[in-house]
């Protein structure tokens, strides 16, 4: 079971690593948006901290990624003609897509690396890290989070034919009301409730609070952590329901 | 007659394929919602920065979003025709290239420019911006005008399809770069000197600096100028990317290659 999940991540992350797309929305958006959000808060009345932008933009890097990686997860298996082949293996199905999905993730790593060395070439920003072992732990307990958030993510877009259009919808709302760019407080108080429910809220707070201190990182990092194992729960149980519902309406290839 | 023909048929077909393709389904999320989204997500971060009102970033983010429209749809016209195999069909047509091509840049102009319309009349109406009822009429032809600016840079895009086979990408990378360098978001004095001088090159600059005057309230007559510019960076983008679209049918009939990129 580890050998098949640790060789199906490596697998995908190797050909996500060979699409120029999935580079772009990795390393080129978020350097353009922390660009503008350098730009923005340098020439501002009230200058934030570029750190906290650069960690912000690249965290929204890693959503996009596991948005549009994710989300169009079992379209592509279809189009690619692997959809039978995978649901038939002997494997579970959970147990192949799940290194796909954390594969996504884990590609939107190289935002992070991209903000904070566009960050500091360009715009000066420091790179001390107040607590460099919580954020040790804080970025691969992130990932892994945003992994399974992945997961449910393809679990159900495969009901909706235009999975794509759907992710373009999701992308900007969930940098908005997770707070990577924007604080919490300057939004409506609602939205906060609904930030609570998505991972990419906690795991900023524990970036941020590893990397900047003044905040409890092991806490969010904790959350984060349980949303994953909810989010597992939860796209384990939709998809067990899509392949039993494929099979048998034999709709497994049809989109 | 026939050139007429080719502009205003060819174009109404190419309309209606567009939106065999961009059912509602896509359209909604992607053109009417997303630019919303993109508009709340600046204004708050402007908002935090306390670097301009809120009617900066709605006019700003609402006239750059019709580069999606404009860049993507104009690169369908070669790279679509391509993955449906019918664009060797149409190069081999004696229908003069002219109209062909304008006439399929002319809904992608209106679909841009309806793009932005809505975005700013819904934008603006959820933060409540206040623009004057006499600037309505100003901003939309100026709206019109940067849509029409841009669809030129599209056409330059559609050109460069015929090589590049990740034109979406492309579509991507340009979309980021307007959306740092037209000033959408940062002042343009704000922006280093050498970044000021491409912004003065490219779609929508002149033309949301524009829209932007006439919210507070000056008249066309008095943007007239910066109208004037953007409407010739449309044309001049228009043109080359009609002279690149040439050149590339030229080379792809000579090395065979007008079937993959």
């Amino acid at each position: 079971m580890v050998r098949l999940f640790y060789a199906g991540w490596l697998f995908h992350l190797k050909n996500l690593s060979n699409s120029l797309f999935f580079v772009l929305i990795s390393v080129l958006q978020p350097v353009i948006f922390a660009s503008i959000a350098f730009f923005m808060y340098e020439s501002g009345r009230r200058p934030g901290t570029l750190l906290y932008v650069a960690l912000g933009a690249g965290l929204m890097g890693i959503w996009s990624s596991t948005l549009f990686g994710s989300g169009g997860a079992i379209q592509w298996q279809r189009w690619q003609g692997t959809l039978e082949i995978v649901v038939a293996a002997p494997a579970p199905f959970l147990l192949v897509l799940v290194p796909l999905t954390l594969a996504t993730a884990t590609i939107g790593l190289y935002s992070i690396v991209g903000t904070l060395f566009w960050g500091r070439l360009f715009f000066g920003v420091p790179l001390d890290f107040v607590h460099p072992f919580q954020l040790a732990v804080a970025l691969p307990a992130t990932v892994i989070s945003l992994g399974l958030m992945g997961l449910l993510l393809a679990s159900t877009f495969v009901l909706y034919r235009q999975a794509s259009a759907f992710s373009n919808l999701l992308e900007y709302p969930v940098w908005l009301v997770t707070g990577l760019l924007v604080p919490l407080s300057l939004l409506p108080g609602w939205v906060e409730w609904i930030s609570w429910g998505l991972a990419p809220t906690w795991g900023i707070k524990a970036i941020r609070a590893a990397a900047l201190g003044g905040g409890d990182a092991w806490s969010a990092i904790g959350l984060c952590v349980l949303l994953g194992a909810v989010y597992l729960v939860l796209g384990a149980v939709f998809m067990k329901n899509f392949e039993r519902l494929a099979r048998q309406r034999a709709t497994l290839s049809l989109t | 007659m026939n050139s007429t023909r080719v502009f205003f048929i060819g174009g109404l077909a190419s309309y209606r394929a567009l939106f065999g393709w961009l059912s509602p389904w896509v359209f909604i999320p992607s053109l009417l919602v997303a630019p919303i989204f993109q508009i709340l997500l600046f204004v708050y971060i402007g908002r935090s920065a306390g670097l301009a009102s809120d009617e900066f970033y709605v006019i700003g983010n609402a006239v750059q979003y019709a580069a999606i429209p404009c860049l993507f749809a104009m690169t369908q016209t070669i790279a679509g025709e391509r993955y449906q195999q019918t664009l060797g069909y149409i190069l081999i047509t004696p229908a003069r290239r002219l109209p062909l091509f304008l006439g399929r840049a002319l809904p992608v102009v209106a679909n841009g420019f309806l793009v932005s319309a809505f975005a700013l009349v819904v934008g603006g109406a959820i933060v409540g911006i206040d623009v004057p009822a006499s600037a309505y009429a100003p901003i939309a032809l100026v709206t019109a005008v940067s849509a029409f600016s841009c669809t030129g840079l599209g056409l330059v895009n559609a050109a460069v399809g015929f090589i590049v086979r990740d034109h979406s990408v492309l579509s991507n990378i340009i979309f980021g770069l307007l959306l740092v360098f037209s000033g959408a978001n940062v002042p343009l004095a704000d922006l280093p000197g050498w970044m000021r001088a491409i912004s003065d090159g490219i779609p929508f600059t002149h033309g949301i600096e524009a829209a932007r005057r006439l919210a507070d309230g000056q008249t066309l007559v008095d943007v007239g100028g910066l109208v004037a510019a953007e409407a010739l960076i449309g044309v001049v983008y228009g043109a080359a990317g009609y002279g690149l679209v040439r050149l590339m049918e030229v080379l792809g009939r000579r090395h065979a290659t007008l079937e993959r990129a």
